[in-house]
């Protein structure tokens, strides 16, 4: 099936009432009209894709290769350029707009975004292990424990401090709760991953579809 | 708050809820619905909590139910609720009466003060 797809920023949470009087949580996304800015095909590019950019540039903050490619939509420079995969090519004309009419109520969609960044965290937050005692005598604390067999290195995926965070991240199987075409807003069930104000990919599932019951 | 987000929520938040707050005796109206009918249930106690602000405001009401206490926390925005009546004004010195679950018959009386 065909997917779509939209970009937009994370606002921020909030909760809103169903119809039925359930109050549930809602991520408030902001999605201006994006606009095609390239339409991949196979015979010139070797896959099927669409490119849509978001968020004006001021030509002052783009490049000159930047305005020549937003130039051929006849449109602005853009802060966030993404390619949208398994879409219906004919339906994308390059310039043309793309807005929150995409999707309706009801839709199943993924959201993809980048996670908050934590620096560098140990394995307990990191990694989820848990901790050894503080005191009577014990002297392992927080360390990650046995670096495994004596063989002159350390397996790979062996769980160690490090970065954690600041990931692509994809949540799948959301629902759209409603979408206001006059704001250029899409509210999504629950929490989607990324801080306010980041840039957010919402595409139609690529999973069965269905609500959880 | 954002502008965006507050907007969003404006909509669905109540005018007509009247000014009341923990200590107070209130009568809820609840829209239940049965199958597909819609009937209205009655539930009336003692205001334990106030909490939260606009759209995620709730409070929650206590009741003595056939000797067993019974709380419910409703969202103070619902749409469920056809109707809140305040019916007594009670003087309490704290916003969170929890301590009225320890209490039992006249121990958890609140005694009442008229508000101006």
């Amino acid at each position: 099936m065909a997917r779509k797809g939209i970009l937009g920023t994370k606002v921020g949470m909030t909760q809103v009432f169903t119809k039925n009087g359930e109050l549930i949580p809602v991520t408030v996304i902001k999605a201006d009209p994006n606009v095609v800015l390239q339409v991949k095909t196979p015979e010139t590019d070797g896959y099927e894709a669409v490119q849509l950019g978001y968020d004006d540039l001021r030509k002052v903050l783009s490049t000159k290769p930047a305005q020549g490619h937003a130039a051929k939509a006849n449109t602005t420079p853009k802060r966030y350029i993404r390619e949208i995969r398994d879409v219906a090519l004919d339906d994308y004309k390059v310039g043309a707009t793309v807005t929150v009419d995409e999707f309706q109520a009801g839709d199943i969609v993924d959201v993809t975004g980048r996670s908050k960044g934590h620096g560098f965290q140990g394995n307990i937050k990191k990694n989820g292990q848990s901790r050894g005692p503080e005191t009577h005598g014990s002297r392992y604390h927080r360390v990650p424990g046995s670096m495994g067999s004596i063989i002159n290195r350390v397996f790979k995926n062996k769980a160690l401090p490090g970065r954690m965070g600041n990931h692509k991240v994809t949540m799948q199987n959301l629902e759209v709760v409603s979408t206001d075409t006059e704001n250029n807003v899409i509210l999504i069930r629950g929490n989607v991953p990324g801080a306010n104000k980041s840039l957010v990919t919402i595409r139609s599932t690529v999973k069965h579809g269905k609500l959880k019951k | 708050m954002n502008p965006l987000i507050q907007s969003i929520t404006q909509k669905q938040l109540r005018d007509d809820i009247p000014d009341f707050r923990a200590g107070d005796t209130i009568r809820v109206h609840a829209q239940i619905v049965e199958g597909t009918r819609e009937r209205i249930q009655l539930f009336e106690g003692v205001v334990i909590k106030r909490r939260g602000t606009g759209i995620s405001a709730s409070y929650t009401v206590r009741k003595i139910s056939s000797g067993v206490g019974v709380e419910r926390t409703f969202p103070l925005h619902s749409p469920r609720v056809a109707k809140i009546e305040v019916i007594r004004h009670g003087r309490v010195r704290r916003a969170k009466l929890y301590y009225l679950r320890a209490l039992r018959g006249k121990a958890a009386r609140i005694s009442e003060k008229p508000r101006v």
